[in-house]
């Protein structure tokens, strides 16, 4: 088993496989790093394997993802599938864990394409089983055929649409959507129209399964204020408010949605700068047109730097890719300018959709930041909305200092679902910008690691194709 | 939850909690749980709430199970195999037993 390589990428979604295979063509030695058993990531997960017979259940966008894993399983990239990768240090070292055996590679150029993960939604509730994350529905759906006929759909956002109208089209009935995209919304993503409309094949593909969940049987409620999750060993029942009068829809299932945001434990805990992005409420890594960010050898691509969707990290992939490429001398500059150029268009075509989304769907106030002391924030540690704000008031400045108030943080998700919950609530409560506060400090191992892991690091692992 | 209509993929069982369950190739054992109507993998630590599969990428680890005796897997990471012994978890581990729950502690639901 080689342990070092040229380049060294970290996630198979579109971004990495792109990158990947780039790299490869043009002779870089390539190490790509996958947790999940196929590649695809989230997006074209299991996507190979088609475990859904119709294929207009999932689209035809989903299918865009064969093409991308095509070309990774033909070409010479050394893809390891279920691999966790729990270090990047600031050296390039890469610490790696595998069937119980972890091991340390190195790499000239690391590239990280962690993607994205979806966004916390703090309500009363969310912890009961049966609430899951509208991104698990699809996961459901696409990997193993498996869905609820009960569900209840809560919140904003592509996603939550898309994954509403999959069911929809596999014939799955579907309880109820509860909207809570906030009426102002349309307001300030009015201004942004004109530049989507560059893009009117998404638009009205979207728009597209919104008449069509509409026109469906079933009520889809829109202007929903506040949602309360109702249950004892599983969630009942769903509580909601709209033009301020309170009712309830019984159920199994429950699938949240607000949005996703950028997976950044990786890279934080390598050393990469990342700054408060404020239309996308969450981190933003600060990046070159080439993806490099302030570590020297590492680079960022896709949404892992800020969300634009899957076309658009597949040409970030490519674009990182080149850059990487120059940076091992495989490539020079003006050939890279040369061969980035038609990607570098397509991905600004991208991004020309992305400030209308942004401003249309930015998740309201309070499904951000609970109201309800009792509502849990940390699900790990079990620490809630009123613990964090006493915390405050107790002189707690941030979230580092929060992990000795309370442990908020320090469960084995790292911070992943109640970071920027906590972040909004710190600042809220000191009444200080989100700016003005240090961010969690990340360190490795970023996934939990078993001791027998660290002992095997010192052996060799034999692993086969 | 329950299955649409999918490729033909071979089945196979495995246990959760010592009773059989049938799974399809390509399942997470979350999955494999979730068809087969089973929400609550686990209580957690701190108040002793039911959990169960969040988030199904990986990133949340409220699906942690005890799988062939190791403790704290991610049931939505780890595929599904034929005669699996898959547990949950209740309450905090107690650091003087090992990683495994005794039958007396572990078996309740």
């Amino acid at each position: 088993m080689k342990d070092h390589y040229q380049i060294a990428i970290i996630g198979a979604g579109p971004a990495g496989m792109a990158a990947a295979t780039i790299a490869a063509k043009h002779g870089a030695s390539v190490l790509l790093l996958d947790e999940q058993p196929h590649a695809g990531g989230q997006i074209y997960r299991a996507v190979k394997r088609q475990s859904i017979k119709d294929r207009d259940v999932l689209g035809a966008d989903y299918y865009v993802g064969r093409g991308l894993v095509t070309e990774l399983d033909d070409s010479a990239v050394k893809h390891i599938t279920g691999a966790t990768v729990w270090q990047v240090s600031p050296e390039r070292e890469i610490g790696i864990s595998k069937d119980g055996v972890a091991w340390l590679v190195t790499a000239d150029q690391v590239i990280l394409a962690t993607g994205a993960q979806e966004r916390p939604f703090p309500i009363p509730g969310w912890t009961l089983p049966g609430v899951m994350n509208a991104g698990a529905a699809q996961v459901l759906l696409k990997s193993s055929g498996v869905a609820s006929p009960d569900a209840v759909f809560v919140g904003t956002g592509p996603l939550l649409y898309l994954v509403a109208y999959q069911y929809m089209r596999a014939g799955i009935p579907i309880r109820a959507i509860l909207d809570t995209t906030p009426k102002s919304n349309m307001l300030r993503a009015l201004p942004h129209l004109p530049a989507a409309l560059t893009n009117l094949g998404a638009l009205l593909k979207g728009q597209r399964w919104i008449k069509q969940l509409h026109a469906k049987s079933m009520p889809f409620i829109k202007d929903v204020e506040d949602v309360r999750l109702i249950g004892e060993d599983a969630i009942s029942k769903v509580e909601y408010r709209r033009a301020g009068q309170w009712q309830h829809i019984e159920t199994t299932q429950v699938f949240l949605h607000q949005g996703v945001v950028p997976n950044v434990n990786l890279a934080m805990a390598a050393g990469c700068e990342h700054t408060w992005n404020d239309i996308q409420l969450c981190w933003r890594a600060e990046t070159n047109a080439w993806g490099e960010t302030n570590m020297p050898g590492i680079a960022i691509a896709g949404d892992g730097i800020t969300i634009a969707g899957a076309r658009a990290a597949e040409f970030r992939g490519r674009i990182t890719g080149y850059g990487a490429l120059v940076r091992c001398g495989l490539m020079n500059a003006a050939e890279r300018d040369r061969q980035a150029q038609p990607f570098q268009s397509a991905l600004n075509g991208e991004l020309r959709m992305r400030p209308f989304l942004d401003a249309m769907f930015r998740p309201p106030r309070q499904f951000r930041i609970p109201e309800d002391d009792a509502t849990i924030v940390c699900r790990c540690e079990e620490v809630t909305a009123g613990k964090i704000r006493e915390s405050v008031t107790l002189g707690c400045l941030g979230p580092n200092q929060l992990k000795s108030f309370s442990r908020c943080g320090m469960g084995p998700c790292q911070g992943r679902f109640c970071g920027l919950t906590s972040l909004e609530i710190i600042a809220e409560t000191r009444g200080v910008p989100v700016e003005a506060i240090e961010a969690m400090r990340l360190r490795a191992p970023v996934k939990p690691l078993m001791l027998s892991e660290l002992a095997s690091l010192s052996a060799e692992p034999e692993l086969t194709d | 939850m329950h299955r649409i209509e999918r490729e033909d993929a071979p089945e196979f069982t495995f246990e959760f909690e010592g009773e059989p369950l049938t799974a399809r190739e390509g399942d997470t054992v979350a999955a494999a749980l979730l068809a087969n109507n089973h929400r609550s993998l686990r209580t957690t630590a701190v108040t002793g709430e039911p959990r169960g599969p969040f988030c199904m990428m990986g990133v949340c680890f409220e699906c942690l199970v005890e799988i062939d005796g190791v403790a704290n897997r991610q049931a939505c990471m780890t595929e599904a195999q034929s005669g699996m012994k898959v547990r949950r978890q209740l309450g905090a581990n107690d650091l003087g037993k090992g990683p495994s729950f005794d039958d007396d502690e572990g078996a309740s639901s």
